[in-house]
């Protein structure tokens, strides 16, 4: 017998994220008002009372991240959300996440910045995400949607993901993807096999040991310990985690590489180029941290010109050149963001021509 | 032979690293009385926060979340919020609860969060080193206010439990000391008061113990308990400052 699937329905990216953190089992939400994501906690507010859960909007950004390191401890599923400057101060709840191993989905719908900057598309905080963003030196999983199915199939990841491998996790969009409308099948939350929380702050009965979520390490050697733990989880996601997704790569004299929304505009790109003869082909990365580089390893085995497209002067471009093979080019197309930059399809074929060679 | 006296089976056998006089560990002996006496040490949940309290949890034989500096409040609404069942409080500094956590603070007791606040004023920093601290006393010299404290440029010292107590969403909240043996009793008296309101779900509930810092104010124990009289008590009067339920 078939199985039976979910009706589509048509929804804002931001919508579809909230949908699915209640379809993945969160029962706890903590936020703060910043356009561009503002319908995440509004259509929290109003559904998550509905399953029995709870919505606080927080005193400020601060207070939210600090309420989801509160609640995750407990062990429940819980997110917030944020952009630009709510994400930068949410750093310092981040970096004691990370220092307690805890997990817990942050929402970033990208604006422009630096400062109040504006509240139009960009990528320009995917050193903040990827690096870690706050102090200490650690990183957190991340994703990077493309369309709003993907805003709901990936927030759902971000909490199997974020559970798995005892770490934050946040689904890296922008204002595009936030705001805009696509028919989404709402899928069932995945059926992952997931460890019983056991570290969890609970309240104990007698003879069970005292649990503690913590990050201070004073003894000698503990902090070390724990950085090579880390280290070490890290490069497990890297092994079992990286997605990435591949468009008519097999024959690509030149792989372009965006990610978000700027890879929704370079497949049209792209599209136009096939057109017109030329064999250019995408990856696009879905994980940003792990970040795909066997992809990039592989394919420029072959393929010896890359351009990356990004809506910022060059973030990523720095984790492709670490990735391809050394004698592999690796050309760049940026707009920073702001409103009027978001570039148009004819504009990237334009880089695409620019940069195209035929191996003779 | 019959026992009078014993260590609480919240708190676990083992030295403290507070410095001799210090009041830390009579307020860490009353909060675990109160967990005894009402028998739930078993579904408690502690929030640690930044300072010299940070070791909560090698003192208290129970679950403990260790909280940024000043976002206790914060950390113990979400656990609240995520289990309602448990007993959720706090135990935070003056810095870290009226300087960086104000914000924190004051929101939590005013959406009445369900949960406990101790709140240790010693009017300075102590794990820092003896710095001026939202409670410093007018003319208090510390490490960063080396000719007293100027309220002209730095402002006068936060009145926490009078503060607090003017928000609806507070149950109870009060001020003791713990300088005398009379003073100590009251202490446990109301700190049990304010893990009361939490047990019968009556609201927010607040304690600022005033207590001594021999080590940073350059005191002997003895001397520093006399400051607790002669100068903290008169600033920050004992008493209830709200009392909803009349517990």
């Amino acid at each position: 017998m078939q199985a039976i699937t979910a009706e589509k329905i048509f929804v804002k990216g931001n919508e579809a994220v909230a949908m699915a953190a209640i379809e993945a089992g969160c029962r706890c939400y903590f936020g703060y008002p910043i356009t561009p994501q503002s319908d995440i906690p509004e259509y929290l507010s109003r559904e998550l009372p509905a399953v029995g859960g709870e919505f606080i909007q927080a005193e400020s950004e601060i207070g939210a991240i600090n309420m989801v390191l509160g609640a995750s401890a407990t062990g429940v599923r819980v997110m917030t959300s944020s952009s630009g400057p709510g994400i930068s101060l949410k750093q310092e709840g981040i970096s004691y996440m990370a220092g307690s191993e805890l997990p817990g989905v942050i929402v970033d719908i990208m604006r422009a910045g630096p400062g109040l900057g504006g509240i139009d598309a960009s990528q320009a905080d995917y050193f903040q995400a990827t690096r870690g963003g706050g102090h200490g030196g650690y990183r957190i999983i991340v994703l990077a949607p493309a369309s709003v199915q993907e805003m709901y199939d990936l927030t759902m990841l971000a909490f199997d993901l974020s559970d798995l491998y005892r770490m934050p996790a946040m689904v890296l969009a922008d204002s595009v993807i936030g705001q805009m409308k696509e028919s989404v099948t709402p899928n069932p939350r995945p059926q992952t096999l997931l460890p019983p929380k056991e570290w969890v702050v609970r309240g104990r009965l007698a003879g069970e040991p005292q649990n503690v979520v913590k990050s201070l390490y004073l003894g000698d050697g503990e902090m070390e310990a724990f950085h090579w733990k880390m280290h070490a989880r890290y490069q497990e996601l890297a092994d079992r985690e990286c997605r990435w997704e591949e468009v008519q790569t097999a024959d690509a004299e030149l792989i372009v590489t965006a990610f978000g929304s700027t890879s929704r505009i370079a497949k049209t790109a792209i599209a136009m180029a096939r057109e017109a003869g030329m064999k250019v082909g995408l990856i696009r990365p879905v994980t940003l941290f792990p970040f795909p580089k066997k992809a990039y390893a592989q394919l420029s085995e072959r393929c010896k010109l890359f351009l990356a497209i990004e809506l910022s002067t060059g973030q990523m471009i720095d984790d492709v050149r670490l990735s391809v093979a050394r004698d592999a080019d690796v050309a760049f197309y940026g707009r920073p963001p702001g409103a009027g930059s978001l570039p148009t399809p004819e504009e990237l074929f334009e880089q695409i021509k620019k940069n195209y060679r035929a191996s003779a | 032979m019959k026992q009078v006296f014993n260590r609480p089976e919240s708190l676990k056998d083992v030295s403290t690293h507070f410095c001799p006089g210090c009041h830390h560990g009579s307020v860490h002996r009353l909060v675990a009385e109160a967990l005894d006496e009402f028998g739930i040490r078993s579904e408690t949940i502690g929030v640690a926060s930044v300072g010299c309290s940070v070791f909560l949890y090698g003192y208290f034989d129970i679950d403990v979340i260790e909280a940024p500096h000043g976002r206790a409040p914060a950390v113990a609404t979400g656990a609240k919020r995520a289990r309602p069942d448990r007993i959720v409080f706090t135990y935070q500094g003056d810095g870290d609860l009226a300087a960086i956590g104000m914000s924190e603070i004051i929101h939590a007791a005013n959406r009445g969060e369900d949960i406990t606040v101790i709140f240790v004023n010693n009017t300075t920093y102590g794990m820092t080193g003896g710095q001026m601290a939202p409670t410093t006393l007018p003319g208090q010299k510390t490490s960063t206010t080396p000719y007293g404290r100027d309220i002209s440029k730095d402002g006068s010292p936060f009145k926490m439990a009078e503060l607090l107590s003017n928000l609806d969403g507070v149950g109870f909240s009060a001020r003791v000391a713990l300088n005398s043996p009379k003073n100590v009793m009251q202490a446990k008296k109301m700190i049990k008061t304010a893990f009361r309101y939490q047990v019968e779900k009556k609201g927010f509930s607040f304690i600022e113990a005033l207590a001594a810092c021999p080590t940073n104010w350059g005191m002997n124990p003895m001397d520093a308990n006399q400051r607790v009289a002669d100068e903290m008590i008169p600033y920050f009067p004992l008493g209830v400052y709200r009392n909803t339920a009349n517990l």
